[in-house]
């Protein structure tokens, strides 16, 4: 969940409260928005993605961080390099790369193509034994 | 003074085609009628760009050049695998449709990877750099696209022809929109019971509830029990790196491994009595960067918590992903996405998937090029429906056909609370215990507590109509309830294990059962048979006694 909006680095440009798609934040005039709702956060990580000025940290935890916990620590998360990190790795943001040029799935889909052919992946029972058509790929879902 | 980047879009008060949703089936639907020079508006309840499950998720397509038999042998192993629902028809349309569209996307400037020979490999989309995109194009093409408004109901006219819908703004202090529409194009994406799966509280099947009110029906309901793979701490479904993974019961003996989670079906039964462990350990190192680059919302969560997830063990949940990788929705019947009602067109996940993806689910690569495949079928009809509607549809007079959760009807009853009735229907639904291994005894009693409650919800459920969130709340809960009972009665019209369903007490595959089962009604949820055989393939075969379980 969406845990910490930083202070010295939001630059009030209210795109995570136009992009969050459950309504999390609220726009306040003259000043940072805020986490209105908390509870709706879905962690998917979107106003991450878009924040240009990597103000956001959201928690990968599927609730609320406890109290104390690091992961609401600014400092802390500062200093291990926790703020715009989804960007770096989508390569959003000035004089950066699209990170789609190096997704490998392909890779990842062809080796379990592959192996359900050799009959090495065991779905259950899918086949009753009998021999698999060629080209099965059994949905890894990705 | 804070600064707005654009001012929200007019609602406009009449259109040629509404579009609800906009994640790749909406978005390529509204692309679709914009082309044809109508008049489009596009609502979505998030945002149209980063909403649904694409956007969070990333899709992997079915993606298969028209090379030699490649896109036969494609087609005859998901027959099998699909238990025989499928209809090669569709199959091949969406393989064809798939191909020109990815093409299209490459034009644009998708930026696809490059492999070693010098070629794109266009066979997966990104989430948010695939909708950003998609975004764009629909701007550009003079989309009126409506942020946070989600859609409540549909609008009829005195022929109970679907012409538009209303909503409301929840960033304008719950102003309700109504936009009058030639056809509508229900886009909603599936229903995953707010579970928390990656992306999907947005998907809470709010398109198929309205749909039922104008009469439409369903199919494949089912086969909507897929569950995803996440760390116990979250519920990141990402589920193709798993492939790598061993996993291991609370004592860490192993459950389950290989290149491919084959037990998979046998580690959810486990995860009934112990708690789950996982470890990528299968990954040679040389390839981890890559997997890292291919699935960057895959590792991101671990990287977060400090978990190296190829070297540590750590718990691991299963989270329902209900309608979304699951495959039943609105049932189609025609080639141009038409439902049973008239006006009325749906796409992606809010339709069902049997025809592609037949009983298992098609979260792997099928939903994704069904999304953009049915996205530009049901965008080009709903435009020919609207230009070829009488003139009058303009001035007729509408009447709003939302009920349950809206429009209570009971007058003095103390109704119940939106979060209750939501806990109560997800205590029956996300559990491995309820959903994933059913009985009939189990259906049954599911079904009691949850068709009480619909009666409760049905008279009372009313939201403060002064909050918007509340009022986009308590829809929710009818239409999540509603999915349930359809679900579950699905499920008891097919007393057999077949695909995602798993029947405890009748984990054989019955060779009489090779029809699709229709569902619909809402106070009295009906099933029915549907299309038999659909799949004509001469060599058809019965797929084995146990579902096929796929790491999806
Ligand atoms: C973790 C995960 C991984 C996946 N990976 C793959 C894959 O690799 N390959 C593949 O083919 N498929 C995959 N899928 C499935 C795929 O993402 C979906 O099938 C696809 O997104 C469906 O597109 P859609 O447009 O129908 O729905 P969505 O993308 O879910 O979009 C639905 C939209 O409708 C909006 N909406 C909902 N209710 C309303 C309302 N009342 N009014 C207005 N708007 C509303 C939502 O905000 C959302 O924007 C995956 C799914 C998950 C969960
Ligand atoms: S997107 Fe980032 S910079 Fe803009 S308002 Fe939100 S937190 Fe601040
Ligand atoms: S993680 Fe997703 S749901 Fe949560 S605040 Fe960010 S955009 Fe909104």
């Amino acid at each position: 969940m969406i845990e910490v909006i930083s202070d010295s680095r939001c630059i009030d440009c209210n795109i995570c409260v136009e992009v969050c798609p459950t309504d999390v934040f609220e726009a306040v005039d003259g000043g940072h928005p805020v986490i209105a709702r908390q509870s709706d956060c879905q962690t998917c990580f979107m106003c991450e993605a878009n924040c240009p000025a990597d103000a956001l940290f959201v928690s990968p935890l599927a609730g609320p961080a406890p109290a104390g916990s690091p992961l609401t620590d600014e400092t802390f998360l500062a200093s291990q390099g926790r703020f715009g990190e989804y960007r770096r790795w989508l390569g959003w943001g000035y004089g950066r790369r699209p990170g789609s040029l190096q997704d490998r799935n392909y890779v990842f889909v062809e080796r379990i193509r592959r192996a359900a052919e050799v009959g090495e992946v065991g779905e259950v029972g899918e086949t009753n034994g009998q021999p698999r058509p060629p080209g099965h790929v059994p949905h890894p879902g990705s | 003074m804070s600064r707005r980047r654009a001012t929200p879009a007019v609602v406009p008060g009449e259109v040629d085609v509404l579009v609800l949703g906009g994640g790749p089936a909406g978005t390529w639907a509204a692309l679709e009628a914009a082309t044809r020079g109508q008049r489009v508006a596009l609502a979505d309840k998030g945002y149209c760009g980063t909403s649904g499950s694409t956007a969070a998720a990333g899709n992997n397509l079915w993606y298969v050049p028209p090379v030699g038999s490649a896109r036969q042998d494609a087609i005859a192993a998901r027959e099998v695998a699909g238990g025989h629902l499928t209809e090669r028809q569709w199959m091949e349309r969406v393989l064809e449709r798939t191909w020109d569209a990815v093409q299209t996307l490459a034009d644009w400037g998708y930026p696809f990877p490059v492999a070693d020979n010098g070629e794109q490999r266009r066979n997966s989309l990104q989430g948010p750099e695939y909708m950003r995109l998609m975004r764009r194009r629909v701007r550009r093409a003079g989309v009126v696209i409506l942020d946070h408004s989600p859609a409540l109901e549909l609008l009829v006219d005195p022929d109970s022809v679907v012409t538009g819908a209303a909503g409301i703004q929840r960033q304008r202090a719950g102003t309700r929109w109504a936009v009058r529409a030639g056809a509508v194009v229900l886009a909603t994406g599936g229903c995953a019971f707010l579970s928390g799966a990656l992306g999907l509280n947005v998907d809470t099947g709010d398109g198929a509830l309205m749909a039922a009110e104008v009469g439409a029906e369903l199919s494949g309901m089912e086969f909507s029990c897929q569950y995803g793979i996440a760390p116990a701490f979250g519920a990141q479904t990402k589920g193709l790196m798993y492939q790598f993974a061993a996993f291991t019961d609370a004592e860490g003996a192993e459950l389950a491994g290989g290149l491919f989670p084959s037990g998979l079906l046998d580690v959810q039964r486990a995860a009934l009595r112990t708690q789950v462990y996982a470890r990528l350990e299968r990954a040679e190192p040389q390839i981890r960067q890559a997997m890292r680059w291919s699935q960057p919302n895959f590792f991101l969560p671990f990287d977060k918590m400090g978990i190296d997830p190829f070297t540590q063990r750590f718990p691991i949940r299963f989270v329902l992903e209900g309608t979304v990788r699951g495959t039943g929705g609105l049932r189609l019947v025609d080639d141009e996405c038409a439902t049973t009602v008239p006006g009325l067109f749906a796409a992606g996940d809010a339709a069902s998937r049997e025809p592609v993806t037949g009983a298992i689910s098609g979260g792997g690569s099928h939903n994704g090029s069904w999304a953009i495949s049915s996205g530009g079928w049901a965008g080009a009809a709903a435009a020919r429906f609207a230009a070829g509607r009488p003139t009058g549809w303009s001035t007729a007079p509408l009447r709003p056909a939302g009920g349950p959760g809206l429009r209570p009807r009971g007058h003095h009853i103390v109704g119940p609370r939106a979060d209750d009735v939501v806990a109560a229907l997800q205590s029956r639904v996300l559990p491995l215990e309820h959903n994933r291994f059913r009985t009939e005894q189990s259906l049954r009693d599911s079904l009691a507590v949850l068709d009480s409650l619909w009666s409760a919800v049905v008279d009372g459920l009313a939201p403060d109509s002064s909050d918007a969130h509340a009022v986009v709340r308590s829809r929710e809960a009818a239409a999540m309830l509603a999915h349930a009972r359809w679900m579950y009665r699905s499920a008891l019209s097919r007393p057999e294990t077949r695909g995602v369903q798993v029947r405890d007490d009748h984990p054989d595959t019955d060779p009489a059962l090779v029809h699709r089962i229709r569902v619909g009604g809402l106070d009295r949820v009906w099933t029915a048979v549907g299309e038999a055989r659909p799949d004509t393939h001469p060599q058809a075969r019965v797929p084995g006694a146990l579902a096929q379980m796929a790491a999806s």
